[in-house]
């Protein structure tokens, strides 16, 4: 394997068939190569910076984003306050700051978790035949209903905080993580490797997670960016509506939603935050379509 | 073709039944009491308890969904507890400006994605192509609200062209609603259109690899005649999948461009319905949308033999 060069085409065609050749080397090498264009280390480099701002925010020049200030109300950016300041005289750069840590968490909250369930139901609905039917149904159901929708009206009855809009933002990408898996799971679970497995008496929980899982790895990581990347859109438009994070707490979408009123007088309450957003969540696509790339999981789809 | 669009119609009702099941259940099993939500803050011990009755909450729970889904099946789909008029009503009221911005969104992205993905797949690797993705990433990242304000900024505030906000009934003059309704568009298509791109490019690259394509060059027909008589002819099933996918982007989409844009559509009614708590309505209205989905993507299942004469069912 240390032989190969990045040409030998046939060979990388093996190792990226589920369970050929030694397919964490070789993805490894891939990954790496399919890191190395401009656009992709620029966006490395942007997500390092949104990590930095929302890991330091305190150190970042910024003050409590929750003070108010009246005598500094709607000041202009660029001028004593670097992004200006709200209706309530509240530093936006504070309040963007540490809105970076609620976008982040909500994202990558999401993405672990719907990954994580969606990876154990998915299991499930491919190797039990039963209840791959309504479990498959189940899912048809929850993608039939539009994310944003689903999300408000769950937000709706539990009423918002955190932990509900987490919630809210997670169960809408669950499904399509399920497909993926049980797809895979159904394309690998014919697998002579996975019949001798089965023939040498290696107990099912094993047989799953030792023979069966690993193929579903580098389809999930791919599919965990997107889902990094719409739940940000998601826990943002859910606070821009009125149905998300309690408005409070200083998140993007939150500064948006109040920067709406004066958006005639300062357009910056919503484009700075809104910069902000956009530029996460293109790097996160672009490191998404880089990694798909790289590992080429066909199965994985945007939508 | 009639036999499949019966059997096709009759796939959907575990669909549609599962979605009623889902939606019931975000209701009843969700922390806390469903009266109590629905009374909303500071509501008497007297109005819970006559929500509680006029929902049938206090029969069981199996029996509580028949009810409920025996009269969704007579298109009930339940009261607004705010003015009291039924949910299908207030659909009614307010589909227009939805229904016309989405079927202008949706002329608007297919005009304009699918020449370019046909474009960026002919020109695959060159600046153009790069150009397209790029594009396409960029409307996958940028939130339509944030599209929406930028648009509103430049077009509206900067440059005088537009209404910042606002509708105009198409009653009131075609023009005059087209003028109003154009920056919603343009804000909500570009995810749509990003989308659309990209699976025309890929698409239209795949088949260009196909056998019949070499013979058709080997013939003397010209690029044009490949791409649009053969590529694009023989991808249009994948692109029409990912349309009538895509149209829950398009439909989630619209809830957010109506309040940017100050539009009363069903959007607005969806997020009036979440600030007043007006939970019949939101449930109602998620079913709609739900049902929408499932209508349009059967919809463009039967258009697959239109597309490719190969598929009969």
């Amino acid at each position: 394997m240390s032989m190969q060069t990045p040409t030998d085409a046939a060979a990388q065609a093996a190792a990226d068939l589920p369970g050929g050749g030694t397919p964490h080397i070789t993805a490894w090498r891939q990954i790496r190569q399919g890191l190395k264009s401009w656009p992709v280390m620029l966006a490395l480099v942007v997500l390092a910076a949104i990590v930095f701002i929302a890991l330091f925010a305190p150190l970042l020049g910024t003050v409590d984003p929750t003070l108010l200030n009246p005598g500094a109300r709607l000041k202009q950016p660029f001028t004593d306050y670097f992004l200006g300041t709200d209706a309530f005289g509240r530093d936006v750069w504070s309040r963007v700051a540490y809105g970076a840590r609620i976008s982040l968490i909500a994202g990558l909250g999401a993405a672990v978790v719907s990954v994580a369930l969606g990876l154990v139901i998915g299991v499930i609905a491919g190797w039990f035949r039963s209840l791959d039917g309504p479990i498959m149904r189940t899912m048809d159901a929850i993608m039939a209903i539009p994310g944003i929708l689903l999300a408000i009206a769950l937000v709706s009855v539990t009423g918002a905080s955190i932990t509900t809009v987490l919630v809210a933002i997670t169960i809408p990408e669950i499904p399509r993580v399920v497909r993926l898996v049980r797809g895979q799971i159904l394309s690998v679970r014919g697998e002579p490797y996975v019949e001798a497995a089965l023939a040498l008496g290696t107990p099912l929980p094993l047989l799953l997670w030792r023979h069966m899982v690993p193929s579903t790895i580098a389809p999930l990581t791919v599919q965990g960016t997107y889902v990094f990347a719409s739940a940000m859109l998601t826990e943002a438009i859910l606070s821009f509506l009125g149905a998300g994070i309690p408005p409070e707490i200083a998140s993007w979408g939150n500064i948006m939603s109040e920067g709406r009123m004066y958006f005639r007088m300062l357009p910056g309450l919503i484009l700075f935050p809104g910069l902000f957003l956009s530029l996460t969540v293109l790097s996160v696509n672009i490191l998404g379509d880089a990694l798909r790339d790289a590992l080429d999981p066909k199965m994985v789809r945007r939508i | 073709m009639l036999a499949f669009v019966s059997r096709r119609l009759l796939a959907t009702i575990p669909v549609l039944v599962m979605v009623a099941v889902v939606v019931f259940a975000i209701l009843r099993f969700s922390p806390g009491d469903p009266a109590i939500i629905m009374a909303g803050d500071g509501a008497t011990p007297e109005r819970i308890v006559q929500i509680r009755q006029t929902m049938g909450l206090d029969q069981p729970v199996v029996k509580q969904f028949f009810i409920w889904g025996g009269k969704l099946l007579q298109g009930d789909l339940g009261t607004s507890l705010m003015s009291g008029v039924p949910v299908t009503k207030l659909i009614a009221q307010r589909l227009e400006p939805s229904l016309s911005l989405a079927v202008l969104t949706l002329v608007f992205t297919l005009l304009v994605a699918i020449p370019l993905g046909v474009l960026a797949a002919w020109r695959q690797g060159k600046l153009l192509d790069r150009a397209v993705m790029g594009f396409s990433v960029l409307g996958f990242s940028v939130p339509v609200f944030v599209t929406g304000y930028l648009l509103i900024w430049a077009f509206a505030i900067k440059l005088g062209w537009f209404n910042v906000q606002g509708y105009t009934p198409l009653e009131k003059g075609f023009w005059l609603f087209l003028h109003r309704i154009i920056l919603p568009s343009l804000a909500l298509s570009t995810v749509y259109v990003a989308l659309i791109a990209r699976i025309t490019r890929t698409s239209v690259i795949e088949v260009m690899g196909e056998d019949f394509i070499r013979t058709a060059r080997s013939k003397g027909l010209g690029e044009t005649g490949v791409l649009l008589g053969h590529a694009l002819r023989n991808a249009a099933v994948p692109i029409a999948t990912v349309v009538g996918v895509g149209i829950a982007l398009l439909i989630s989409g619209v809830v957010v461009t109506e309040s940017v844009f100050n539009i009363p559509g069903l959007g607005r009614l969806v997020v009036e319905a979440v600030l007043a708590r007006d939970y019949p309505v939101i449930q109602g209205l998620t079913l709609f949308f739900a049902f929408v989905y499932v209508f349009i993507n059967l919809v463009v299942d039967c258009a697959y033999t239109v597309f490719d004469p190969r598929i009969r069912y």
